[in-house]
């Protein structure tokens, strides 16, 4: 116990980060002027909230009768036998309204768009989830919501832009750049400068200027608090190991952070390895990218020698980021969390192992994580315990699983 | 003194009266490289007073369609920083008095580090920089490096700039600094002069430097209003959009595209000069 409480003394996470929003040198706010008072203001109104018992109160309301929570850590028996090594707990965000860990930030940013009195609400989106996510809060609080979303992911997840349409949003195809989910965000944020009066931006990662990387955190961090207290009412112990995927990092960091001050308690984030992180086509930063500054923040990227953003390639369209959450390129620099890779190949084996097995179809983003998981499994004990997190479920990744493979819907 | 400080003490005392800047802005090697450095030449012919040179950015996330489709074209030719820095090398091999500034995003910059830039920006000859998303709460080693070079720091002011990061910007900025004279990207249409009056004196109480206004400058008529109550103007997406009459890879198709801005630019010089 005095051990930790000294260790916490020397790196305390809990602190992160300072005041501009800096992690060690990533984070901050690298933003042009014509966003700076927006970002003020939502940073004034957050640090009110954040110990605000009242809005504290809603938000575990909503989380509890609207999204469903508590999210189950389920153990995967089947899964555990046929892997032969650490026993496999599985966190089920894929359980939550809409199908992911997303919804948990956005009931958090609408509540406090509805706080600050904005009557529009945009957001940008890869896989569709961070958008369904946010229409479903935008329905439910009766706002005009408009969801940028890169040309090509409106291709890769057709499911989830019809849902859009159906909860009263507008999808705004972005055809500039990689038109993937770095251009949706450029795009998102043009439309605020432009339209800041009235409109609250509800990003979806933990990504962009100070105070997002922070309170997109701090509204997931739900996850990581529910795992503790439920690993400890199922055996009395804390996880061996945490295992999740990491785009921007929003449901990685969410499961990681409640556990950072736990030394034994190891932590992987898995990455979008594509072709394999040796070939350069993949959406791995923190595996083989260079600290840089991109959508307001300082963390790692993939970029060329002159400093321009590389085009990234994943099969999962919520992977497809140039960029990650800056806390996590801190938490890489000082050593606590391992950051590794799976590739598209692996991802896609792991989709169809937890699918036979346990009976749990996994978001494509998510089977990054169940494949390292797997293999991390195997080297341990048997008394060990991992937890991999199921940031969302496969629903809305069948008709690229059909494609991949030759078949016709 | 630095040549921008020059430039703006020569508007103010020579000739009959006071004269304001016309800044044009165009972005290196769009759309070709071969363009750039005659068209720079071109427009101080026109009646530029200071040259404002774009460096591309794969996320410019602060223009609109003009300026990304500009710095698309611009990165079709690989532009790099180095290209930058060549190109203004080789203006100042004839022209040693209108100052330059380069404006951009910051992560080519910080490629490089601050130092190593700030130092082979002077060398080639450069006077100004303008660093979209670098804001100066961040800017604690940028501003050392780029002033222990002689170069003007230059930053962006907008209509929700409140008075503490308007003292706060006037602490590190020097040259002049730019007001964005509309809520919104580069290349947006509206202009409310009234209100960049009003702006522009509120900004005048807390900082000495001549204040430029751009964004949603189109045509000779805005030029002059602009001008009529500020220190410069900046224009850019107007004169950018001209780069599309052709790819500009051949002498015929430059001097075309150059004897359009220079047009423009003309009948701005000479409207902001009839104040
Ligand atoms: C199910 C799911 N998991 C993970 C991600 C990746 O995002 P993050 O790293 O922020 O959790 C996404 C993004 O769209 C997603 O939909």
């Amino acid at each position: 116990m005095t051990d930790i409480k000294e260790k916490l003394s020397v790196t305390d996470y809990m602190s992160m980060p300072d005041d501009k929003g800096h992690f060690g040198v990533y984070g901050g706010i690298f933003a042009s002027e014509t966003l700076m008072q927006a970002l003020e203001e939502l940073r004034d109104a957050y640090e009110k909230i954040k110990t605000d018992k009242v809005f504290q109160a809603q938000f575990d309301e909503d989380l509890a009768q609207y999204v469903g929570r508590p999210s189950p850590l389920y153990f995967a028996e089947r899964l555990t036998q046929q892997v032969g090594g650490a026993q496999i707990f599985l966190k089920r965000e894929d359980l939550n309204h809409t199908g992911a860990h997303k919804i948990n930030n956005t009931i958090g940013q609408g509540l406090l768009a509805k706080m600050m009195g904005k009557k529009r609400v945009i957001a940008e989106t890869g896989a569709g989830q961070h958008g369904v996510a946010t229409a479903t809060v935008a329905a439910r609080f009766g706002m005009e919501c408009v969801v940028y979303m890169g040309a090509e992911d409106i291709v890769r997840q057709a499911p989830n832009v019809y849902r859009m349409k159906l909860l009263g949003a507008k999808v705004v195809a972005v055809e500039s750049g990689s038109k993937t989910l770095k251009d949706a965000l450029n795009e998102a944020m043009r439309d605020w400068v432009t339209n800041v009066d009235d409109t609250f931006y509800i990003i979806g990662t933990v990504a962009g200027p100070h105070p997002y990387p922070a309170m997109v955190r701090d509204f997931q961090t739900i996850i990581g608090r529910e795992a503790k207290a439920q690993m400890q009412a199922q055996c009395a112990c804390l996880p061996d190991a945490l295992v999740a995927c990491v785009g921007g990092g929003s449901n990685a960091i969410g499961l990681f952070h409640p556990f950072l001050a736990d030394e034994s308690v190891a932590m992987y984030g898995v990455e979008g390895g594509g072709l394999g992180v040796d070939s350069g086509k993949h959406a791995a930063p923190l595996c083989a990218g260079n600290p840089g500054v991109l959508h307001g923040n300082r963390t790692y990227l993939m970029e060329d020698e002159n400093g321009q953003i590389i085009e990234t390639h994943s099969v999962s369209a919520g992977l497809d980021y140039p960029g990650v959450g800056p806390e996590h390129s801190w938490l890489k620099d000082i050593g606590r969390v391992n950051y590794v890779a799976a590739t598209d190949d692996e991802a896609l084996a792991a989709f169809h192992t937890l699918t036979q097995v346990e009976g749990i179809i996994p978001a494509l983003e998510s089977s990054h994580a169940v494949a390292y998981g797997m293999k991390l499994a195997a080297t341990m004990k048997p008394e060990q315990r991992i937890i991999i997190n199921l940031s969302g479920r496969g629903d809305k990744d069948i008709n690229t699983i059909a494609k991949i493979e030759g078949i016709e819907l | 003194m630095s040549r921008l400080a020059q430039r703006f003490a020569e508007l103010k005392t020579q000739g009959d009266k006071p004269k304001k800047a016309l800044i044009p802005y165009v972005m290196a090697s769009d759309p070709s490289p071969e363009i750039t450095l005659p068209l720079m030449h071109a427009m101080v012919e026109a009646g530029a007073d200071i040259i404002e040179l774009g460096v591309p950015f794969s996320d410019p996330m602060a223009d609109g369609p003009v300026i990304q489709l500009a710095a698309e074209r611009s990165l079709k030719h690989n532009t790099s920083m180095h290209d930058v820095f060549s190109l203004v090398s080789e203006f100042r091999k004839t022209d040693d008095k209108t100052p330059v500034i380069v404006m951009g995003y910051l992560n080519p910059i910080e490629v490089m580090g601050y130092q190593s830039f700030a130092q082979q920006a002077a060398t080639s000859g450069i006077d100004g920089v303008l660093t979209v998303d670098m804001p100066p709460v961040e800017a604690d080693e940028y501003v050392p490096a780029l002033k222990s070079q002689g170069l003007d720091p230059i930053f962006l002011l907008a209509p929700t700039s409140t008075p503490a990061r308007i003292k706060k910007l006037a602490e590190v900025a020097s040259g002049f600094v730019y007001y964005v004279s509309l809520k919104g990207v580069t290349g947006a249409a509206t202009l409310d002069v009234a209100s960049v009056e009003t702006k522009v004196a509120e900004i005048r109480q807390f900082i000495d430097l001549p204040i430029a206004v751009g964004f949603g400058i189109s045509d000779a008529d805005s030029a002059a209003k602009v001008a009529s109550c500020s220190d410069a103007v900046v224009v850019g997406s107007t004169i950018v959009k001209k780069m599309t009459i052709n790819s500009g890879k051949t002498e015929q198709e430059r001097s075309i595209i150059i004897k359009e801005i220079s047009e423009i630019l003309s009948s701005m010089r000479s409207a902001m000069d009839r104040l």
